[in-house]
């Protein structure tokens, strides 16, 4: 038993030891990101800025004209594939920046009451910084295509919920346990991704991401197998496991700040990238690949719950746990698997949601009150409800944004959460005798 | 290394009206959690409930602070229905993920840009508790015994603390003592034994909810009125967390355990903050360690470590009773 426990106490600091790596990369990852700034302070003085649309991809290939206070061309730049430009000056003084609204791709455009030409003053020997801000094109057109893009990233979102949360659901019906650290395996698979992404190794993404999928994967197995099996075999109440599980979360979230630190971080890949117009959708390729890989993991872990020995076992042990054990199905190893199976995907959904946003070390619990809202509206401890539950969660969140501050779009997933809980507490796909 | 500073802050940090404020959250808890069996997760949300009905009333709305203590106990009864009439005939899993989820949500709503005409936003109110300190009896000065020394507002508002947690206790023993308690108890037991004797388990459960977070909200209260500021950022879901370690540290469904505990754990908080602080500034912990903010992070994941061997090798705490402690959801 303790010496179980001590098994998990030391994966835990090998995690730890294997992520203090991280910490020197990010003195490279500032450094790069100034790249533009420096190149601009050579020449003593001058104008730089990023270009960003609404999403916060950048905009590349935009005429940005510099004149002097009385109307002389002093410079032309354009922006580059990370939306950096930046002009040099001779000398300090007034000067009016103007962005070529004609190059400005498809879509995208000045803010409504953005200033243009911009009026600057520069001193000598300084970089000074011109910021424009771009939106979404105006007019008509523009609500509607806000509109399938809230619909495209609900969907997204909804996809990458759903795959963190059908592990979170199979754990609860597998052994009536609530696992709250669940969020932390999320963000554990995300920031490990990004530490062999981003760190020193400088792995391509998507084998970091399987490096750090098939690590999480092998960490739920050590949880299971060293703390949380001791744990019921010893008889521990449910209230006393769940209660570990809070104790655990805070563990696992605070020694990820300890070695990732607070700020957001992306990875290096798949960044940057120009939408594609599909029909009414724009869509970056990556959001596509996002959302490909999402259904299609979806669509395995459904394929093998219903024909494989493995997948029937976890719905037989979901079902009645005691009827499944008299049957002849061995409990102790399908709640390993699910450990495992819930683990590894869960890191993925991380990987997946921190190429589309960012990673940070909070991410796991903000994610999981999105994953419990999607999980109690399809049916806790079912795995299809959960993907069903956390589609909608995710298209609510993102369509909420049409007509409500973005700031409080998790509080629509909580009201659906409340209401379902009201009309029908088991949930689309749950059955009433479970919530006695 | 200074251990006499260590040692100083820690016992400061035991008493002082910080720790008074969480034992009033933990006494709530242990109304909910260790008499009645509720795994309420959202304990900060009654918190910042109570804090933010002073603060909102006096800071915004300009009423006294009277008012802004009424205020904050309605709003703490009515948050217990709108979390109780959902949850509470259901399973207790659901009951425990709405907590959590609802206590985060009212940060998110308080500290959002559209509710900041009211709520100060991300910037918070300030200057809520003049009229409070304006009552302070004690002559200019600060009092004490050794490092047990306190400036003349700390010491008013952590004398006043200090007392309304220990009139709640006081009244959970009361509450406990007589028939109502002995059925909330068996509800915790076995809530179909009570159910088949004719008891309104539902309505006993609500009753537990809104006394436990009206005492939560008191903490709150008693919170913002020592920062004289309410600031939602405060009001992180890992208060809740802090609340259940110091009262199974103390001992849950105890008498005085949410005291004990909330004196223990802010003193062994305080002390290790202080320890490490000490360790980084005099170079002995590796440079990762000892970057800005990393002390209070590792003070977290140890409240966390602590929180989980707690739970598993000594579930009743110092003052508890094992069996009172075999819950089963």
């Amino acid at each position: 038993m303790t010496a179980r426990l001590r098994a998990v106490v030391l994966a835990l600091l090998a995690l730890a030891a294997v992520s203090t790596m991280a910490a020197p990369a990010l003195a490279d990852d500032v450094s790069s990101g100034d790249q533009p700034l420096l190149i601009a302070q050579d020449a003593e003085q001058g104008l730089t800025g990023t270009l960003r649309d609404d999403q916060g991809e950048p905009v590349p290939g935009v005429t940005i004209v510099v004149r002097t206070a009385d109307g002389a061309d002093v410079g032309t730049a354009e922006s580059d594939d990370d939306g950096a430009w930046s002009v040099p000056l001779d000398s300090g003084g007034d000067y009016q920046v103007e962005l070529d609204e004609s190059t400005l791709p498809e879509g995208v455009s000045l803010r409504e009451g953005a200033r243009n030409p911009l009026e600057v003053t520069v001193q000598d020997g300084r970089t000074r910084p011109a910021v424009f801000q771009l939106g979404e094109g105006a007019g008509g057109r523009g609500q509607i295509e806000a509109f399938f893009r809230a619909l495209a990233n609900g969907i997204k979102f909804g996809l990458i919920i759903a795959m963190c949360a059908v592990g979170l659901s199979l754990i609860f019906g597998t052994t009536g346990l609530i696992n709250f650290a669940h969020g932390e395996l999320v963000a554990v698979g995300a920031l490990l991704a990004w530490f062999f992404n981003v760190g020193d190794l400088r792995i391509q993404l998507l084998i970091a991401a399987l490096l750090a999928v098939v690590l999480t994967a092998s960490f739920g197995g050590v949880l299971e197998r060293g703390l949380f099996r001791p744990l019921r075999k010893r008889r521990l109440g449910t209230f006393q496991l769940v209660v570990i599980t809070i104790g655990l979360s805070l563990l696992i979230r605070h020694v990820l700040l300890l070695f990732f630190g607070g700020a957001p971080r992306p990875y290096r890949d798949y960044v940057g990238q120009r939408a594609i117009q599909m029909g009414p959708v724009q869509l970056t390729p990556r959001d596509m690949i996002i959302m490909a890989i999402s259904a299609g993991v979806l669509i395995a872990v459904a394929t093998m719950l219903q024909k494989t020995r493995i997948g029937k076992g976890m719905r037989a042990v979901s079902d009645n746990r005691d009827l499944a054990e008299s049957s002849g199905i061995d409990v102790d190893r399908v709640v390993l698997m699910v450990w495992i199976l819930g683990a590894g995907l869960a890191a993925l959904g991380g990987v997946l949601f921190g190429s589309a946003v960012s990673v940070d070390w909070f991410m796991g619990f903000r994610l999981l009150l999105l994953m419990f809202a999607g999980v109690i509206l399809g049916g806790l401890g079912t795995a299809y409800g959960a993907m069903l539950g956390s589609l909608v969660i995710g298209l609510v969140t993102e369509l909420s944004v049409l007509w409500f501050p973005s700031e409080l779009k998790f509080m629509w997933a909580l009201v659906v959460l409340i209401v379902v809980l009201l009309v029908r507490p088991q949930g689309i796909l749950g059955r009433a005798e479970r919530i006695g | 290394m200074d251990i006499n500073a260590i040692l100083s802050n820690g016992i400061r940090a035991a008493f002082g009206p910080q720790a008074a404020a969480y034992a009033l959250l933990a006494v709530g808890l242990n109304m909910h959690y260790g008499y009645t069996g509720l795994l309420n997760f959202g304990q900060v949300g009654f918190m910042l409930v109570g804090a933010y009905g002073v603060g909102i009333s006096v800071a915004t709305f300009g009423l006294s602070l009277w008012a802004g203590v009424f205020v904050g106990i309605v709003g703490a009864v009515a948050l217990a229905l709108l979390l109780g009439i959902p949850t509470l005939r259901l399973r207790s899993d659901y009951f425990a993920i709405t907590t959590i989820a609802v206590a985060e949500i009212l940060r998110l709503i308080v500290r959002s840009g559209p509710a900041r005409d009211i709520t100060g936003g991300p910037f918070g109110l300030q200057g809520i508790a003049t009229e409070f300190y304006a009552l302070n009896p004690l002559p200019p000065g600060s009092f004490g015994v050794g490092p047990l020394t306190y400036p003349r507002n700390t010491l008013f508002v952590l004398l006043v603390t200090w007392t309304i947690a220990l009139l709640a206790t006081l009244l959970l023993i009361g509450l406990m003592g007589s028939p109502w308690g002995r059925v909330i108890k068996s509800i915790r037991e076995d809530e179909d034994a009570a159910r088949a004797l004719g008891k309104n388990v539902f309505s006993y459960k609500m009753q537990s909810l809104v006394i436990g977070g009206v005492i939560g909200a008191m903490g709150g209260v008693m919170f913002a009125i020592a920062g004289s500021t309410v600031n939602a950022d405060t009001y992180q879901p890992q208060v809740t967390f802090f609340a259940y370690t110091i009262l199974i540290l103390g001992g849950a469904a105890s008498r005085f355990g949410p005291l004990l505990g909330a004196v223990v754990f802010w003193f062994l908080f305080s002390g290790i903050n202080t320890g490490l602080r000490q360790a980084a500034s005099q170079g002995l912990l590796p440079d990762f360690l000892s970057a800005s903010g990393s002390t209070g992070a590792i003070a977290l994941s140890t409240v966390g470590l602590a929180l989980m061997l707690l739970m598993i090798f000594r579930p009743q705490g110092v003052l508890g009773n094992k069996r009172e402690m075999m819950l089963d959801a």
